[in-house]
């Protein structure tokens, strides 16, 4: 097997008003199919211990859950190292089902923004409310970040895990590193 | 700026989150219909100073179709609704009546 490698190397930037960090190599399965039928409650259930989620909520514990993707779609995260062993147990449980396992890892980038001024970064880059009142954990949200189409979630009040595709990795790395630098905070949610 | 709610996953964004898709409910004259009917289907549009409808995608969020009424004057959005259907809901009509009283589009009013 080749050497799994992220888009760019486990990059960071740390001298900004926030903390970006490229995450480590994260299963990334897409499901898609009838989100309300047993089958598909059952292969979710197997594969990530949770529920199938509400609209525009993840249930995410480290680097494992499901996010909540469209009204036909979630997004299984998985260890990397599990992903085919997950995908062939949910193709297992969805045989006969209509419905689409896809392991979508490695056409996928992630990034971490931490840090007090996280959501100011996030909301220089996404047309989205983040004041703490209308975006907070356990929620989730497809949207674009500049010019480029991604998905955030918080793992914490102080954090944003970002998933974008690999091919705009270094885009989104750039994008947030400015969005970061010194100097650039303006206390909008403080 | 638009704001739109998409009614297929509750998201409410701007407008640079969805894509606009022209105007809503066309009918399609395809093979056989005659030449004024395919032409009226390919190019006759409404081009209304008020009250519109058109089909957006969520582009940036689900990805779904969805319809949307709204004033191209002062780009209030009246409503939106699923694309699974061939007219705007009646509770959606009424509402641009309460808003904009007579008004018209094509069939529906
Ligand atoms: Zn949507």
């Amino acid at each position: 097997m080749s050497n799994a490698v992220t888009a760019l190397n486990g990059a960071e930037a740390r001298d900004g008003i926030a903390t970006i960090t490229e995450v480590a190599l994260q299963g990334m399965i897409t499901l898609r199919g009838d989100l309300a039928s047993k089958p598909v409650a059952k292969a979710v259930k197997a594969a990530a211990g949770v529920a199938v989620p509400k609209p525009g909520t993840a249930a995410v514990v480290g680097d494992s859950g499901v996010c909540w993707m469209s009204p036909d779609e979630l997004l299984i995260l998985c260890p990397y190292d599990t992903v085919a062993e997950t995908v062939a147990q949910m193709n297992d449980t969805l045989a006969g089902v209509h419905a689409l396992v896809a392991d979508v890892s490695d056409a996928r980038a992630s990034f971490r923004v931490a840090g007090p001024a996280a959501r100011e970064v996030m909301a220089k880059l996404a047309p989205v409310d983040l004041h703490p009142d209308a975006f907070a954990p356990g929620m989730f949200r497809r949207t674009r970040m500049a010019q480029v189409p991604a998905a955030f979630w918080m793992p914490d009040t102080d954090s944003f895990q970002i998933v974008c595709f690999r091919s705009q990795a270094q885009y989104m790395f750039d994008l947030l590193k400015v969005a970061a630098q010194k100097g650039s905070g303006v206390s909008v949610f403080q | 700026m638009l704001i739109l709610t998409c009614p297929c996953c509750g998201v409410t964004g701007e407008e640079t989150e969805f894509h606009a898709g022209g105007e809503a409910h066309l009918k399609r004259f395809g093979p056989g219909s005659t030449d004024d009917d395919f032409e009226s289907y390919l190019f006759m549009r409404e081009n209304p100073k008020g009250v519109h409808f058109e089909r957006w995608r969520h582009v940036y969020g689900c990805g779904k179709w969805f319809h949307a009424a709204r004033c191209t004057m002062t780009l209030e959005v009246f409503g939106t609704y699923p694309a699974q259907t061939l007219a705007p809901p009646q509770e959606l009509c009424d509402a641009i009546s309460a808003k904009r009283p007579g008004w018209s589009w094509r069939a529906f009013s």
